[in-house]
């Protein structure tokens, strides 16, 4: 069963890697998200330090909602989707393995960028490795809970949308968690709490996901 | 083997077929008979679990394929109207994982006879965009070369895009497998050969 998520997870970043342009896409559009604001809002450093964590925060969940969408399209449009379905190995084990290879081509870019990011804001060093861990521990379940509703999603019309209008909401938890993070760091105060939280809920998301994920895509193929 | 009980399938208002019944035993070759639009891929896809009848059941050896679900999945194959391909992966890859999420892994040597049995010699690395119809179709059939320890195969048009050759070679693999004691469901529309060794036959023209 592990071998077969492995190999699921492998053929996923092999064409990830292949499709590069895709990945850089959501990495171009966290940054430019990001460099809007201290733009538009001008030179205020203190305003600057105060909106930066969530800022970042939101741009990253936006980024990684864009990328959410392709993590099924494809193998439903090519019928490869059809035979994980009929698959001798549990859909929910295959579906681990997706979303572990979504996680690793959208979202780890955007932990890894964060930080020079956060530059912008000016928030201090430590923060910076707040901000970057706060996205580690929270973007897994952003991917796991998104996966849920693109597989609600998938092969309707406009479904873009839709999924944006299903998923948003029920990032919002890990957005306050993760923005209030960084936010306590810059001030000087324990992030612990918040990243604990943070990774509780990924770890919730990952015992539980999988199956409405398989679920999920069974609806969509009757 | 296979038991259907008064398989039914509706689509909207409309009735594709009712009271579809069968038992397919082991070395039988079924052909599933229907103009356009007779509902033969849906009843394919209820017998493989992928869609629900609206009423009536699957039986694979007495149990309800429902319930089977794994169980059953690691003893069938189906290939669909789809080819299941990755168009960024060779025809190698692609038939390597495509072995792997089906359960019955392949090694490396057993993949590449596969993909030359099929006439893919030439282009097994070439990634699968630049393959041409007839070559994606049988880089997608290459796969029961590899899956002949499975009791079942359902085919959906197993036969279109292919050239003579290819269609004359699947049709001896498939004759081949079901001496060897397989069972095959299958829909066509072309006049093979195959036709002539067909033992049971389902008309969906004649049960709507």
């Amino acid at each position: 069963m592990l071998s077969v998520m492995r190999s699921v997870i492998a053929r996923d970043l092999t064409l990830a890697w292949r499709r590069r342009t895709d990945v850089f896409t959501s990495v171009i559009f966290f940054v430019i998200v990001a460099s809007l604001f201290p733009l538009g809002i001008g030179p205020e450093p203190k305003l600057l330090l105060a909106i930066g964590p969530g800022v970042v925060w939101v741009a990253a969940l936006l980024a990684s909602m864009l990328a959410l969408s392709r993590l099924f399209a494809s193998d439903y449009a090519d019928g490869t989707l059809e035979q994980m379905l009929l698959s001798a190995t549990p859909l929910s084990v295959i579906v681990i393995g997706k979303v572990i290879a979504h996680w690793i081509a959208a979202n780890l870019p955007l932990v890894l960028i964060a930080p020079l990011l956060g530059l912008q804001f000016g928030l201090p060093a430590d923060a910076l490795g707040v901000l970057a861990l706060a996205l580690a521990l929270g973007t897994p379940s952003l991917s796991l809970i998104g996966a849920i509703g693109a597989a609600l999603t998938l092969g309707l019309r406009g479904g873009g949308v839709l999924l944006a209008l299903l998923v948003l909401p029920l990032y919002a938890p890990v957005l306050i968690l993760g923005s209030l993070a960084v936010e306590a760091t810059a001030a000087g105060l324990a992030a612990q709490p918040y990243l604990l939280l943070l990774a509780a809920l990924s770890f919730a998301a990952l015992s539980l996901a999988p199956w409405a994920i398989a679920a999920a895509l069974r609806i969509s193929y009757e | 083997m296979l038991d259907a009980i008064n398989l039914a399938c509706t689509r909207g208002d409309r009735t594709l077929f009712r009271d579809v019944s069968f038992t397919l035993e082991s070395r039988g070759l079924l052909h599933v008979a229907g103009a356009n639009g007779s509902g033969k891929t849906s009843l394919l896809r209820i017998l493989c679990g992928l869609g629900e009848a609206d009423a009536g059941d699957v039986r694979w050896r007495g149990e309800a394929i429902r319930t089977l679900r794994e169980a059953y999945w690691r003893e069938m194959v189906y290939l669909g109207h789809a080819n299941a391909l990755k168009d960024d992966l060779s025809a190698t890859e692609n038939l390597h994982i495509a072995c792997v999420i089906a359960g019955r892994p392949a090694a490396r040597d057993a993949v590449s006879a596969a993909l030359t049995a099929f006439g893919l010699v030439a282009c097994a690395h070439l990634p699968a965009r630049a393959l041409s119809q007839g070559q994606k179709r049988r880089s997608a059939l290459a796969r029961l070369a590899l899956s002949t320890q499975a009791p079942l195969w359902i085919l959906d048009e197993p036969f279109s895009a292919l050239d003579v050759d290819a269609v004359s070679y699947l049709e001896k693999l498939i004759l081949a497998y079901v001496a060897g004691g397989g069972s095959v469901i299958f829909t066509t529309h072309q006049d093979a050969a195959i036709n002539t060794r067909i033992t049971q036959r389902v008309d969906l023209d004649a049960v709507c």
